[in-house]
């Protein structure tokens, strides 16, 4: 089989790319929910009924789904630049342990209007230190940031897990390992009484279009898209290529700490070693389904969170494992990758 | 000091040595193969994780243990064929896709594990491989119970080191590989079709990650639990920089990797939770980390590594 290269994408296939992505994932899902001995069709309804189905469910998915998006965020940004942050795991943990941290010991006292913004940048700056290290490996000693990103997360996990067994353990939880509690004042407001909805989502979806606009209408978005495209060219160019990749890394890095600490305010309050369920690897899923695109994310961050949620609640109800919804979601994630080809190349007779 | 010393001189330490080194050494020859002939393969951590469980799973289900470990061959090989179709074929980002490959066959592994394999208090388990003393050199006083009876994959893990090492070195077939990984297009002019070689070699590195990972379910442990591989498959990755992309300094590579983490598991012991045992499960990774730091530079990196050949484009 050959492949030539399009002379033009036709508009309507790179917008449709995403949704036969999704289509093509579902379908061979399916199969293995047909194998487990269930109806596909009746499955796949229990997943977005369990996603929608009541007022419950329906903030739960929304809960989930703003982690996700500030994690989708972050992996967009940093691979637009083609700096390959796979680290959004434990930038996550660290931006969320560092608040509790703060909140415990430092800014407790203060009224939320004030330490609600101090504790979203001190998440976000531990976000970023954990980033910024194998950034400068990476400048320094040319070493792949990949394999040093994907290694800091379980540093970075370990290392939360001794802080929250150790100097921020809770005296009051019975010896459970978990983090001293994020005062009441940093609790963050529900978007919805009675819910676990906070004004969490309301931030990631501003924050999408803040990053849109950086991305389409500044110097620094042009400037970060070249150092990706052709990192040669664009330093012949006078694009410095170091600060942007800094400042990108930052930008990453920041939201998936933010991601972390918005999490803590927003839903549990302290911090355990299962607070993020693999938000930081989805946020790549996310990323690549939106097609690095910011407003593409919150999109994406929505189907991942409905399968999530949905699949919870399917499983109960027809004994299919829940991981159902990881495979799925892996499985959207190479069939866009294809599609995506797909729309760049065809094959030549 | 003196249990600094206890420790190095138990014949049990060196003994664990090569009961920890041999999936990282199956995982990195897996890894090494794949690169040498100019493909990464990040699916590794993922292709680990089915080994283990589909290895693990033939087992419990009547196979013997050396079906088992074929068994996982293969599924590894079908997991490197999917890469090779994404990276190769569609010439996609490697990196990306090898992600891809990772994310899928993990939750693919724990779906199947969980939908065959009943929640149960305890995790059932098999009957996994047993120590062979070799005849002869097992009698050696230290140096017998330390290096001469291990179980038969990590005598195994060992050989095929050597074996890809003359493969790669002195064979034509190994010349083509890296041919394919260093330029690709002077293989073709060659006659060498550097797709096939690339694909060749992505199915049988992955094989190799594959036969690591069932080597924690059929010989270290005798059960499976999702995260059971631990980041293993990234330390390989680390593991074929540090090695300078070469099968011996690998092994070499794994051993001395082996060694510090067998080390502080028996040092943590001794100490007796005077250190927070979290410090010393990230020194795996904190150690990875400096060896790429300190090699990469240094290493001699295949020229056409992570760059998709098309015919007849530049």
């Amino acid at each position: 089989m050959r492949f030539e290269r399009r002379e033009h994408r036709p508009a309507a296939l790179v917008i449709a790319t995403p949704v036969i992505a999704v289509i093509a994932a579902l379908a061979v899902a399916g199969v293995l929910i047909a194998f487990a001995g269930a109806p596909v069709l009746t499955a796949y309804w229990k997943i977005l009924t369990g996603a929608f189905g009541s007022r419950l469910s329906t903030t739960e998915t929304l809960t989930r789904a703003a982690p996700l998006m500030l994690t989708g965020l972050a992996a967009a940004i940093a691979f637009r630049a083609r700096l390959w942050n796979i680290g959004a795991e434990g930038q996550f943990y660290f931006g969320a342990i560092a608040v509790a941290a703060a909140s415990a010991h430092l800014f407790g006292g203060l009224p939320s209007l004030l330490q609600i913004p101090i504790l979203f940048v001190v998440g976000a700056i531990a976000g970023m230190v954990l980033l910024l290290f194998p950034l400068w490996l990476r400048l320094r000693f040319s070493v792949d940031e990949v394999v040093t990103t994907l290694l800091l997360n379980f540093v970075a996990i370990l290392f939360v897990s001794m802080l929250i067994d150790g100097v921020l353990k809770d005296p009051t939880a019975f010896g459970w390992p978990q983090s001293e509690a994020v005062a009441d004042a940093a609790r963050l407001p529900k978007l919805l009484a009675r819910s676990r909805l906070h004004i969490g989502l309301a931030i990631a979806v501003v924050l999408a279009l803040v990053v849109h606009f950086v991305q389409s209408r500044t110097v620094f978005g042009l400037q970060s898209r070249a150092a990706g495209l052709n990192p040669a060219g664009a330093g012949f160019a006078g694009v410095p290529l170091a600060r942007t990749l800094v400042i990108v890394a930052m930008m990453s890095g920041g939201l998936a700490g933010l991601a972390g600490a918005i999490e803590v305010m927003g839903v549990k309050g302290y911090v355990t070693t299962d607070l993020s369920p693999g938000y930081g690897y989805s946020g790549i899923v996310v990323a690549m389904l939106a097609n690095l695109n910011p407003l593409g994310v919150v999109l994406a961050a929505l189907f991942t969170a409905i399968m999530f949620v949905g699949a919870d609640g399917m499983s109960r109800s027809m004994g299919i494992p829940t991981y159902i919804a990881d495979v799925t979601v892996a499985l959207s994630l190479i069939s866009m990758l294809i599609a995506v080809f797909f729309t760049q190349y065809r094959i030549s007779r | 000091m003196s249990a600094l010393m206890d420790i190095l001189a138990s014949a049990g330490l060196w003994a664990a040595v090569l009961r920890i080194a041999t999936p990282l050494i199956l995982g990195t020859l897996g890894a090494l193969l794949c690169e040498r002939s100019g493909v990464l393969n990040l699916g590794i951590e993922g292709i680990m994780t089915f080994g283990a469980m589909i290895g693990w799973l033939a087992v419990y289900n009547g196979a013997d243990l050396w079906t088992g470990i074929l068994v996982a061959a293969v599924a590894g090989g079908v997991f490197g064929f999917l890469h090779a179709v994404l990276t190769v074929t569609l010439g996609l980002s490697q990196h990306v896709s090898g992600l891809g490959v990772t994310l899928f066959a993990s939750s693919f592994s724990y779906y199947v594990f969980r939908l065959m394999v009943p929640v149960a208090g305890t995790p059932p388990t098999v009957e996994p491989f047993q120590p062979i003393a070799i005849p002869g050199l097992s009698d050696l006083p230290f140096f017998g119970p330390a290096f001469f009876t291990q179980t038969p994959p990590t005598y195994l893990a060992i050989l095929i080191a050597l074996i890809l090492a003359y493969v790669i070195f002195r064979t034509p077939l190994g010349l083509a590989i890296r041919m394919a990984g260093e330029n690709p297009h002077a293989a073709e002019a060659q006659g060498i079709n550097p797709m096939a070689v690339r694909y060749g070699a992505v199915i049988a590195g992955s094989a190799l990650m594959g036969v690591g990972g069932a080597f924690l379910t059929l010989s270290a442990f005798n059960s499976f639990f999702p995260t059971m591989v631990q980041g293993r498959g990234w330390i390989c990755i680390a593991l074929v920089v540090f090695a300078s992309w070469r099968p011996g300094r690998a092994l070499l590579g794994a051993l001395l990797f082996a060694f510090f983490d067998g080390f502080q598991l028996r040092l943590q012991t001794a100490l007796n939770g005077a250190v927070p045992y979290q410090l010393f499960l990230m020194i795996p990774y904190i150690l990875s980390i400096v060896a790429l730091a300190v090699m990469a530079r240094r290493a001699r990196v295949p020229q056409a590594l992570m760059q998709p050949y098309r015919r007849g484009e530049r």
